[in-house]
């Protein structure tokens, strides 16, 4: 990829090179290879991080436990956290729903036809449980946990594998002292040794073997994709059917243009736009929500007629008790308060979900809510 | 035989007006090509917003994909952080912590090179047998781009590296600003050779799906360690074993331990053409046999095809010369005598190394390494043209 190019100096000088200052030797234990990297040229951009703000973003944790805060958490209120934040993808064991992780479970299956890899039988460091929970979870939800509620997370899925008892207290003190069982089941690539030394050599060309048989075929299991492609150009039909057209009767687009002119126009007239722009917003949803025709319960409740739905009133969804005990239906009101802020609205919510800021974007959301049957 | 009325008779197309320009503003392919798509494949991932999807490779040709078809791979969702909300931080084991704009980056010196991009899960799902019928799904999650951007060598001389002391032991950590992060550890030698701070691919921006607005690109290595939407890049004197370079994106061999740090993708090579959503609707006689080959450590030098299932083998042409770490395109060029083939293609990269069969792989590596499967593909091709995805002895 580098044909043709010319190579850039090791260190390209700047019409007007910036004076820098030297910055004291460290200790004095300075490399030959360092030199060659430091330079001395500097282009004098960017400014300087402030403490403050690489507190904000250097939050990683290594194996040895550098970069853990102050902090505990116990089992138990890991379990509750957890059940309340984690188990709608992991479940309430940590043994993972559907497609998602599982976290527990495992032990021994790792030279098995089908090894599962959790946290128990495969990872090798405790601190990849609690960088990662810390940083990226809950799922749609991330760094919104506290630092107490990770060591109390991580505790539990320690007890979920069976590597703890249930009155453990996992804490910044105590973090190093676990040893996950597959600490060493990990060796640095050896394809060196191993794989390449074997195939760096002269390729056969001819009568490389005998005969050939196939001995597999794709099609006796069947499960690629329907693929439309084909060669042919498409017919008048199938272009228009490959255009996302947003349909609108002529009586709504008429009452629409009514209304229009009336005044801004009622809350329930479809607005085409705002519809198909609603249905963008969604997208973010539809990690856990289904609607349309054979919409079922996913992480969350179906939500076709949500509008003027009882709150937590499908029948086969298990709500959390905070939204089971809710009083009313799902006007836009209500609607625009939750979908603004969950758990401020619903303290105890199972949806790990922050809440869509614009409110533009609240509209549109409802707007194609109420548009679905 | 009758004349072409195609060619007898004045089309409407001869006689009256196309599109004016600005008709499309910023152009699509036109509505015939609208089957060259990426695809995914529903039953991998729980959900897309974690998810992957497939280039169209069996439908490209030459080497560079367009960015609006080139497969996605998010950990959670692709983001959308405009140019003035970017922020670059570099900062540990450096002379001076440094936050960087994206004007900034626009005013170091930059480099323009090609390289693909290949997910270490690529033909993953075919380790235990043939699985997916299309070169999409077995081998489309690449990509191939022209980056411009800064040589993150420069970037890390910025920040200075006197306080690292003894570069040969230190690490970087790179981090996206999405959700994921998804955060990798980067020995220093790699992040002094050819690693690029990256804001435009083909020649214009990075799209919402590959991290707008600036990405890295770690040539030759799997596709994991190109952080999106990059954020952060820390300097320090160890990995930080996090879980995308611990829980994933290791290789578990038959006896249930796991290579790390796997991160070359070795020399590998596929015929995109025919194959199964790309068959021969021709007959018999000329037949152009086309494919791709790449490799991580450096260029390719040559392609072999085999019509018989691998008993005997012919050099292909190579487009142009290899390039590094970026693909190759080869051709066949063929008479087909309308006999079933077993097609298969081997590419041979610079330092020697011959792209292994499955049964050399599984022979090292058992079944369930998911990861940097590499290995010799095989279509059938049937006599009507047909091709499917086989596995032979």
């Amino acid at each position: 990829a580098d044909r043709n190019i010319a190579p850039m100096p090791a260190n390209p000088r700047l019409l007007t090179a910036l004076p820098i200052p030297d910055p004291a030797p460290l200790g004095g234990l300075v490399s030959a290879a360092h030199a060659d990297e430091g330079g001395g040229t500097r282009f004098g951009l960017g400014r300087e991080a402030l403490p403050e703000e690489v507190a904000a973003w250097d939050v990683d944790v290594t194996p040895d436990g550098t970069g853990l805060p102050e902090g505990s958490g116990d089992v138990m209120t890991g379990e509750e956290v957890f059940v309340e934040k984690c188990a709608v993808c992991h479940g309430d064991f940590a043994e993972g729903v559907g497609n998602w992780p599982k976290l527990a479970g495992g032990d021994g299956t790792l030279d098995n036809a089908d090894p599962v890899k959790t946290v128990g039988s495969y990872w090798p460091y405790l601190s990849t449980v609690w960088d990662y929970v810390h940083r990226s979870m809950p799922f749609g939800n991330a760094q919104s946990l506290t630092a107490d509620e990770v060591y109390a997370i991580t505790a539990y899925i320690l007890y979920s594998n069976f590597l703890v008892e249930d009155d453990f207290v996992l804490s910044r003190e105590n973090f190093t002292e676990i040893e996950m069982p597959n600490r060493d089941g990990f060796f640095v690539d050896d394809r060196p040794q191993t794989e390449y030394a074997q195939w760096r050599t002269e390729p056969c060309m001819e009568n490389c073997k005998d005969s050939v048989e196939i001995t597999m075929r794709a099609t006796v299991l069947d499960v690629t994709p329907d693929d439309p492609s084909g060669d042919a150009p498409l017919t008048e039909t199938e272009a228009a059917v490959a255009t996302p057209v947003v349909e609108t009767a002529p009586d709504e687009a008429e009452a629409k243009a009514q209304s229009a002119s009336a005044e801004e126009g009622p809350a329930d007239a479809p607005d085409p736009e705002l519809i198909a722009a609603g249905e963008a917003v969604f997208r973010q949803c539809s990690a856990c929500h289904q609607v349309g025709e054979g919409a079922k319960n996913r992480m969350g409740p179906q939500l076709n007629a949500i509008v003027g739905r009882e709150i937590g009133g499908v029948e086969d969804f298990r709500y959390s008790s905070a939204m089971a005990d809710m009083d009313g239906t799902w006007d836009h009101d209500t609607l625009t308060q939750f979908l603004t802020d969950p758990r401020g609205t619903v303290p105890g919510t199972k949806m790990a979900f922050a809440g869509v800021r614009d409110q533009e974007d609240v509209k549109a959301l409802i707007a194609y809510l109420e548009s679905l049957e | 035989a009758a004349p072409d009325p195609l060619i007898t008779e004045v089309q409407p197309w001869a006689s009256g007006f196309g599109d004016p320009v600005d008709a499309h503003p910023y152009g699509t392919p036109i509505r015939f090509e609208d089957d060259v798509i990426r695809r995914n494949v529903e039953w991998l991932t729980a959900d897309t917003i974690s998810s992957i999807n497939f280039t169209p490779i069996h439908a490209l040709d030459g080497t560079i994909t367009p960015q609006g078809c080139a497969f996605e791979r998010h950990h959670s969702g692709a983001i959308e952080l405009a140019k003035p909300d970017f922020r670059l931080m570099i900062n540990g084991l450096v002379d001076r912590p440094l936050v960087f704009t994206y004007e900034d980056l626009e005013r170091f010196p930059r480099e323009n090179h090609v390289y693909f991009l290949e997910c270490a899960a690529n033909t993953g799902m075919e380790w235990a047998g043939a699985q997916l019928n299309g070169a999409q799904f077995t081998h489309g999650m690449i990509h191939n781009m022209e980056y411009t951007g800064v040589p993150l060598r420069t970037l890390l001389q910025e920040a200075g590296l006197d306080a690292a002391g003894d570069l040969a032991d230190k690490w970087i950590y790179v981090e996206g600003a999405d959700a994921s992060s998804n955060g990798r550890s980067i020995p220093m030698d790699k992040a002094l050779d050819d690693v690029l701070v990256a804001f435009k691919a083909n020649g214009e921006a990075l799209r919402k799906e590959h991290g707008y607005p600036v990405r890295l690109v770690v040539p030759g290595w799997e596709g994991n360690m190109w952080v999106k939407w990059l954020r952060r890049i820390e300097v320090m004197d160890r990995p930080v074993e996090s879980r995308e370079e611990t829980s994933k994106y290791t290789d578990v061999m038959a006896d249930g331990s796991a290579r790390k740090w796997t991160w070359v993708m070795d020399a590998k090579s596929v015929v995109t053409s025919p194959s199964p959503q790309s068959p021969i609707t021709h007959g018999p006689g000329p037949l152009v046999i086309t494919g791709m080959a790449w490799s991580g450590h450096g260029r390719i030098t040559r392609v072999d095809v085999s019509t018989d299932g691998g008993k005997t083998w012919q050099p292909a042409r190579l487009a142009k010369d290899g390039e590094n770490k970026a693909l190759t395109r080869f051709y066949l060029d063929t008479d087909w005598d309308g006999s079933e083939m077993l097609l298969q293609s081997r590419a041979i990269d610079e330092t020697g190394y011959v792209q292994p069969t499955k049964a050399q792989l599984r022979e090292v590596r058992g079944l369930n390494s998911v990861y940097h499967n590499n290995c010799i593909q095989t279509w059938h091709v049937t006599p009507d043209g047909k091709a499917e995805n086989v596995e032979v002895s």
